[in-house]
């Protein structure tokens, strides 16, 4: 062994070892692991690549890193659920102190400023989303959306889940594995021009053993839904319960699900704040009705304001926490552990930074771009900017069936052109064809758009 | 001037105090946070206002109430609260036992806030991206030299995420050899994480739990009694929350084997086996790493994080789809698992975290880790002989050493002074430190568990052990103290248990709070 002392380990000092091994009593350190059989323990050291400075550490990533080109090099209008919006200073700033940044699970007591920043981002969603209880995030939309269905299969007694056909195929992978064996799925067909749900598929599939239906406003594919409450009319008649997934920065100028009769409420808090981070940005929320029967089925933390017995001090902890996996293992409501609660954290403040009216001019910002996009793209010869003749939000379906070329031929060219064209859609929902999801947002500017309608004029005159 | 003298071994400590209101206290009409980026007058020109496009029933009616705060105040708030937060960054953080809380390199976080990180969306093209495969699958080869097996995902993103996608694996695995409905049962032990057994109820088994044996071990002989075929699969982690490791590993993996069922590791701390011992010697076949635990990755409050999941080529194609692989000079994304369980994250994981535990690996190397492991194991086992020596402190079950970390037991001391390990926690804050009792159920009554890991100096443990010293102290000479701690932390104690778990009282938003206390109609 190397005696050099890494900067990483202080106990590496011989004398010091020394002075602890006689403490403990043994001779050797590899004395402490004699419960560990001779037949387990590796003989040879790991084969690995050999260890770098600091220094030598930073070139060596920067190297790695620098081969990768990204959203800031290149005009991206890659969305389908992780997006490019504007992040202010503040939000990185936030979440990236170090007292944020190390803390993990401490107590209400030397944690009282985690606790009560989750809190109020508990508060500050609940007013976004109109609704009185949200939870410490989960991981991403999808794991939201999964357990939100579970626990409308718990309060309803039911096994049935009804799923909207328009739901994003990766993230049904997520919510059907995570509900199998005990959930059953089927799908409802939509409407090819609107994208709009077929209600009549919906009253037929609509059997008394139906738990929910879940289904996406704004879609997956961009188009807002506008038949919230005639579907909701359907499930309350049925008792089935209504969720509704919803991307949060929509809700500015959108209803939100609650006025349409949503009970449980979910989505990606990634728009609100995070950077992209090749994924790394998602987080998911959930949010209900302050009534027992969705309270008692939440398995996640949820954080709660408390009286210390100084007047004039809010404390905070755990509501309910009974419910849990934490209290209760495997009887406790499904499980809880480490997810994304800095994410939480930084769309708080992400809300408290724009305010109400921020919020809104975000959205209407963004509506306004998109229309642009389409409007622009519909100039194109043989494209069409939106495939659905819906309203949508801040993605479109672009049409090129009459071009001759494949999505995949036209975003490669794209990319010479420093562009990243929308999300190819010909294996997800082949009944389109040579379609693409583009997503449009406030980060755009008209010179981005006009380029991107530019480019496609090139790519498809030759 | 006169030399100061410091004379008392524990910190003379108080947490920062600021009373922040809740934000919405901050409100003022008018103020504004932050400005975006304005539309194009031409743009606006060309579509109007664009919101006039929603239908009618899906226009929100009232903005959202959210409070209006300038930017600076906003700042300010938070940043109060986070010195309201006692990062690992601040304390000697050996009190959230299991948790291994090490230290955080700042050179990983410099480089994980590279915009050619950040800024990654995870749809480009594969060609784009190659130096974020390439981390990816560099990682993969080092956690499969790390723990023997052959292929890592990183999508879940935490341990809980990784127990939850290995119990989905065992079910696929059971179903595409048509023993699915069969195969119904999970077998895990008490001293495990709650997780291991929570995830594998979620997949619908049936959870048989072991208790351990007179010393602390897992128990063969319960093990034998509890094997059948209906059992799918095996869950455990090893060493246990207890610090002790089970020596007769293989063989509970052979029982496990021989009736047909699979083995899984959780690995979620293995800081104490680096380099030692690996899951593939002990007859898993599958285990995974939490790189916010082990590979030091920070925790953020609690995530996002990563559970990287290794399996043997066996069960590679069960694998949460895409794996990176490299073939030819260029790294691309495999969709195409044949029996692969789906999905369990979106995308690719927490890429960030990936970096970062890579970054790590390379500032250590093969000897590095191996040291740290080592070193866990030292530190743990000064403590547990200083620990040993406070009055009132035991750790029940087997004697001699542990691992990197132990499970105490405050039993005595409560009998002699009624001072519980709850009560332990809150003193402990009044020095600055963390303490963390254990998970539920109280099999070591009065549990407290310490994991000091190999960021600790002997000094800084040292600092811990008096603490833990002199609260035993004024147990027996002035229990009061103890139990109405904290003395020095940012509030006072609460009055908890009516707020948390009385439906008719608890408030989990502020606007529920303001109902509550009638302000609603005063506030809106």
């Amino acid at each position: 062994m190397s005696q050099k002392v890494h900067p990483y380990i202080p106990n590496m000092v011989p004398e010091v070892q020394a002075e602890m091994l006689k403490v403990i009593g043994a001779e050797s350190i590899m004395e402490l692991y004699s419960c560990i059989p001779e037949e387990l323990q590796l003989k040879e050291n790991l084969e690995l690549p050999p260890a770098l400075t600091e220094y030598e550490l930073r070139r060596h990533i920067e190297g790695i890193l620098n081969k990768n080109t990204s959203t800031k090099e290149y005009v991206n209008f890659l969305g389908a659920g992780c997006w490019q919006h504007f992040i202010p200073a503040v939000c990185d700033e936030i979440n990236q102190r170090s007292e944020f940044l190390t803390a993990y699970a401490g107590e209400p007591y030397e944690d009282h400023g985690r606790f009560q920043a989750l809190f109020e981002y508990q508060s500050l969603l609940a007013e976004l989303v109109d609704m009185d209880v949200v939870n410490v995030p989960t991981f991403d939309w999808g794991q939201a959306a999964a357990t939100s269905i579970r626990m409308a299969a718990r309060i309803t007694g039911r096994k049935k889940v009804l799923l909207a056909k328009t739901v994003a195929p990766e993230r049904s992978k997520i919510i059907i594995n995570y509900g199998a064996p005990t959930l059953e799925f089927e799908y409802v067909q939509f409407d090819t021009k609107s994208g709009a749900m077929d209600l009549e598929d919906l009253k037929t599939k609509l059997t008394e053993d139906v738990a929910a239906l879940y289904f996406e406003n704004p879609s997956y594919l961009g188009f807002i839904e506008a038949q919230g409450q005639e579907i909701s009319k359907l499930l309350k008649e049925n008792e089935s319960l209504m969720v509704v997934g919803v991307d949060p920065i929509s809700l500015g100028v959108l209803a939100p699900p609650s006025h349409y009769g949503a009970d449980i409420v979910c989505g990606d808090l990634q728009p609100l704040g995070m950077h992209m981070n090749y994924s790394g940005g998602q987080a998911g929320f959930i949010a209900t009705h302050n009534e027992l029967k969705f309270v008692n089925e939440y398995p996640s933390r949820l954080f709660g304001i408390v009286p210390t017995v100084k007047e004039g001090e809010y404390g905070f902890g755990d509501v309910a926490y009974e419910r849990t996996s934490f209290a209760q293992r495997e009887k406790g409501k499904e499980s809880v552990g480490t997810q994304t609660a800095l994410w939480g954290i930084t769309a708080g403040v992400y809300l408290a930074l724009l305010g109400p009216d921020g919020m809104q001019e975000v959205g209407q910002t963004i509506m306004q771009n998109s229309q642009y996009a389409v409007q622009q793209l519909n100039q194109i010869a043989n494209v069409s900017g939106s495939h659905f003749e819906s309203p949508f939000f801040k993605e479109f379906i672009v049409d090129f069936n009459q071009t001759g070329y494949t999505v995949e031929q036209i975003n490669h060219r794209l990319l010479d052109k420093k562009i990243f064209g929308g999300k190819d859609l010909s294996l997800e929902f082949p009944e389109f064809g040579q379609t693409a999801l583009f997503c449009v947002t406030e980060v755009h500017t008209k010179e981005d758009i006009d380029g991107l309608v530019q480019a496609l004029k090139d790519i498809l005159a030759k | 001037m006169q030399r100061i003298q410091r004379k008392s071994k524990t910190r003379d400590f108080h947490q920062a105090k600021w009373n922040e209101p809740i934000i919405f206290e901050l409100h003022q009409p008018g103020e504004k946070g932050v400005e975006l980026p304005p539309v194009n007058e031409n743009v606006a020109l060309s579509v109007g206002d664009g919101t006039s496009a929603i239908p009618a029933s899906m226009q929100r009616k009232n903005k959202p109430n959210l409070p209006e705060i300038g930017q600076a105040r906003v700042l300010r708030h938070y940043l109060r609260l986070s010195q309201e937060t006692l990062g690992s960054d601040f304390n000697v953080e050996i009190g959230q036992g299991t948790c291994t809380m090490k230290y955080i390199p700042k050179i990983n976080e410099l480089l994980v806030r590279d915009p050619k990180m950040m800024e990654l969306h995870p749809l480009q093209n594969e060609e784009t991206v190659q130096g974020m495969l390439e981390i990816f699958y560099k990682l993969d080869l080092c956690m499969r030299e790390i723990s023997g097996m052959d292929c890592f995902s990183f999508q879940p993103s935490s341990g809980t995420q990784a127990l939850f996608a290995m119990a989905s694996i065992v079910r696929k695995y059971h179903e595409q050899n048509g023993e699915g409905d069969k195969r119904d049962e999970i077998i895990t032990t008490i001293f495990s994480h709650p997780s291991q057994a929570a995830t594998a109820a979620v997949k619908g088994y049936k959870i048989i739990t072991l208790h351990p044996d007179e010393n602390g071990f897992p128990d063969i002989e319960k093990l034998k009694a509890a094997v059948s075929e209906r059992t799918a699969g095996f869950v455990v982690a090893n060493p246990e929350d207890t610090g002790i490791f089970n020596p007769k590993i293989k063989e509970f993996t052979d029982v496990i084997h021989q009736a047909g069922g699979l083995c899984f590791y959780d690995q979620a701390n293995a800081n104490g086996l680096l380099g030692i011992t690996r899951a593939k010697e002990a007859g898993f076949d599958m285990c995974f790493f939490n790189l916010h635990k082990t590979f030091a990755a920070p925790h953020m409050c609690g995530g996002p994080a990563t559970g990287a999941l290794g399996v043997t080529a066996e069960l590679k194609e069960y694998l949460p789809a895409p794996t990176v692989e490299y073939h030819d000079g260029k790294y691309s994304l495999n969709n195409d698992l044949a029996h692969s369980i789906g999905k369990v994250r979106s995308f690719h994981g927490v890429a960030q975290t990936v970096l970062r535990a890579y970054a790590w690996i390379r500032a250590l190397g093969a000897e590095g880790l191996k040291e740290v492991a080592k070193i866990a194991v030292l530190n743990n086992n000064y403590m547990y002989h200083k620990v040993l020596a406070i009055r009132g402190a035991s750790a029940p079950y087997v004697k001699g050493h542990r691992l990197e970390q132990v499970r105490y037991s405050w039993e005595q001391l409560t009998q002699e002074t009624g001072v519980t390990t709850e009560d332990v926690t809150l003193r402990m804050t009044d020095f600055g430190l963390h303490y963390w009792t254990s998970h539920h159920p109280y099999i070591v009554k009065q549990p407290f568990t310490l994991e000091p890991t190999e960021s600790y100096s002997k000094e800084d443990l040292d600092e811990y052990i008096h603490a833990l010293e002199q609260i035993s102290k004024e147990a027996y000479e002035n229990p009061e103290i103890v139990k109405t701690a904290p003395h020095n932390s940012t509030i006072h104690k609460m009055d908890e248990q009516d707020y948390l778990d009385n439906p008719d009282k608890w408030c989990i938003t502020w606007r529920t709070y303001l109902k509550n206390t009638k302000a609603y109609d005063l506030v809106n």
